[in-house]
């Protein structure tokens, strides 16, 4: 049912390059999410061009600070800071950086202390 | 130098459709700068997954949003049958394909009478929730709910709709064409109207793409996406094309959007007419294991669905990433150096759904 889909895994220094890579050749960002896999986090990138799906995946341990992009695509700056609230990631370089402001919830970081 | 004041804006406000809040700094009577803030609705939807099992949870999915609701639970199961590599019977791709048209419809003219009530044209506002009415009264005819239809599931759809029934709804979309162009007209064609749409809240094409703007949004600034060309559910077997506009500002988002209107009174027809007679479910059993993405096109965008299951009845992941959630930064930028008395307008024709946003 899905066209073209494809899930890369990358390494954490690789990151920025790739997302500058798919960013020269003209793909824009879909979405960012994170999941919770116990010791580790799992990072997906999403991007598109022309109903062509590429999926960049990391995964990390939950205390690692990651580059952010939105020097390459602002609209990231809405992705982290959601991630940074949910699940704890820091993001290093945040074009606006909520503090973890973004979501008013009475339990700070609901998917990254379970 | 003027002076700056920062008026806060929401989440409470009479012309405020949604519960978003933004902080405008004005220098005199023009915005310089907005800072969003959201989460007012916040209801840890994506958290709930670990509590109900995934047959179960497509009632919450449903329930994420009031308007787009039918097409979560269709990207929702559409996710589940990927994994589980269900096969969806012809039947019931065909009704998916019906109900979410209509939800296209019923969502494209709730925004057209948002629309008209934030320029401060009531009676316009009260003619296309008239019309309206219509939509919802074959929805609950069909389905049993008018806007919450509880009618998907993974593997199929609830209820059938019988050939009587169709055949009468194909009546009913003749008068309902005729009384959208009436209302259409209205919109793209009067002065006064024009005259607060035309201009205002420009998207240039770069900026439409590079800040990841969906739907209608992307598609006046003349980006011609529409992912129902995926090829999910009963689409590859009818006929339409993206609509798209050039210009990028409010007036050109109003036009698509009315222009889908019509297209989606269209695709309706196309489907009844190629309707197949069949089952409209299949049986699951099992549990999921795998993970899938899997985009739809909603009324205001495109979705994204990211499910990941590890065998038992609970998924481990659902990620849901809707159409507003991205044209959030596009609206950002628009409100930089509007007018005060356009920021309502501007916050509606992204066709906010904060409770989409924060799920």
């Amino acid at each position: 049912m899905a066209n073209k889909q494809e899930i890369r895994n990358i390494t954490l220094e690789e990151l920025v390059n790739s997302v500058k890579e798919l960013a020269s050749k003209g793909y824009r960002l879909v979405q960012m999410s994170c999941t919770n896999l116990g010791e580790n986090m799992q990072l997906n990138y999403s991007f598109d061009k022309d109903y062509e799906f590429i999926n960049l995946r990391l995964e990390i341990p939950s205390d690692t600070q990651v580059q952010s992009i939105s020097d390459i695509y602002w609209s990231a700056v809405m992705y982290e800071n959601e991630i940074h609230d949910l699940f704890g990631m820091k993001f290093e370089g945040m074009a606006m950086d909520f503090k973890g402001n973004l979501y008013r919830t009475s339990v700070k970081m609901p998917f990254g202390s379970c | 130098m003027s002076r700056r004041t920062i008026i806060p804006f929401g989440p409470q406000h009479p012309v405020l459709p949604e519960p978003i809040h933004l902080d405008l700094v004005m220098e005199d009577e023009k915005v310089v700068e907005a800072i969003p803030s959201i989460g007012f609705v916040h209801r840890g939807l994506e958290k709930l997954v670990e509590k109900k099992d995934f047959i179960e949870y497509i009632y919450v999915a449903e329930r994420i949003c009031g308007i787009c609701s039918f097409m979560h639970g269709m990207g929702y199961s559409q996710a589940i049958e990927q994994i589980m590599n269900i096969e969806v019977p012809e039947r019931a791709l065909f009704l998916r394909t019906i109900w979410a048209e209509f939800s296209r419809i019923h969502s494209h003219l709730l925004w057209l009478g948002l629309l008209a009530d934030a320029f401060g044209f009531e009676s316009l506002f009260m003619q296309s929730w008239r019309v309206r009415e219509k939509v919802l009264d074959i929805m609950e005819e069909t389905t049993g709910g008018r806007v919450i239809f509880g009618s998907c599931k993974i593997g199929g759809v609830r209820k059938d709709i019988d050939t009587v029934t169709l055949k009468r709804i194909e009546k009913i979309l003749v008068d309902l064409e005729k009384e959208i162009r009436e209302i259409g007209n209205v919109f793209l064609n009067e002065y006064t109207v024009k005259s607060r749409l035309v201009g205002v809240g420009v998207l240039s094409r770069e900026d439409a793409y590079n800040l990841g703007a969906v739907g209608p949004m992307m598609r006046a600034s003349g980006i011609a996406q529409d992912m129902r060309k995926l090829g999910y559910g009963a689409y590859p077997q009818l006929d339409f094309e993206p609509i798209t506009r050039t210009n990028g500002d409010s007036y050109d988002r109003c036009a698509v959007r009315i222009e889908e209107l019509f297209q989606s009174i269209d695709l309706i027809r196309q489907a009844i007419g190629k309707i197949p007679e069949g089952p409209v479910d299949t049986k699951v059993t099992g549990n999921p294991d795998g993970e899938a993405f899997v985009r739809l096109e909603q009324p205001r965008g495109e979705v994204v669905y990211y499910v990941k299951a590890s065998g038992t009845k609970f998924l481990d992941r659902l990620r849901v990433r809707t159409p507003t959630f991205a044209n959030i930064p596009a609206l950002l930028k628009m409100l930089k150096g509007c007018d005060y008395a356009d920021v309502p307008i501007l916050i509606l024709t992204i066709d906010p759904c904060i409770s989409c946003t924060e799920r």
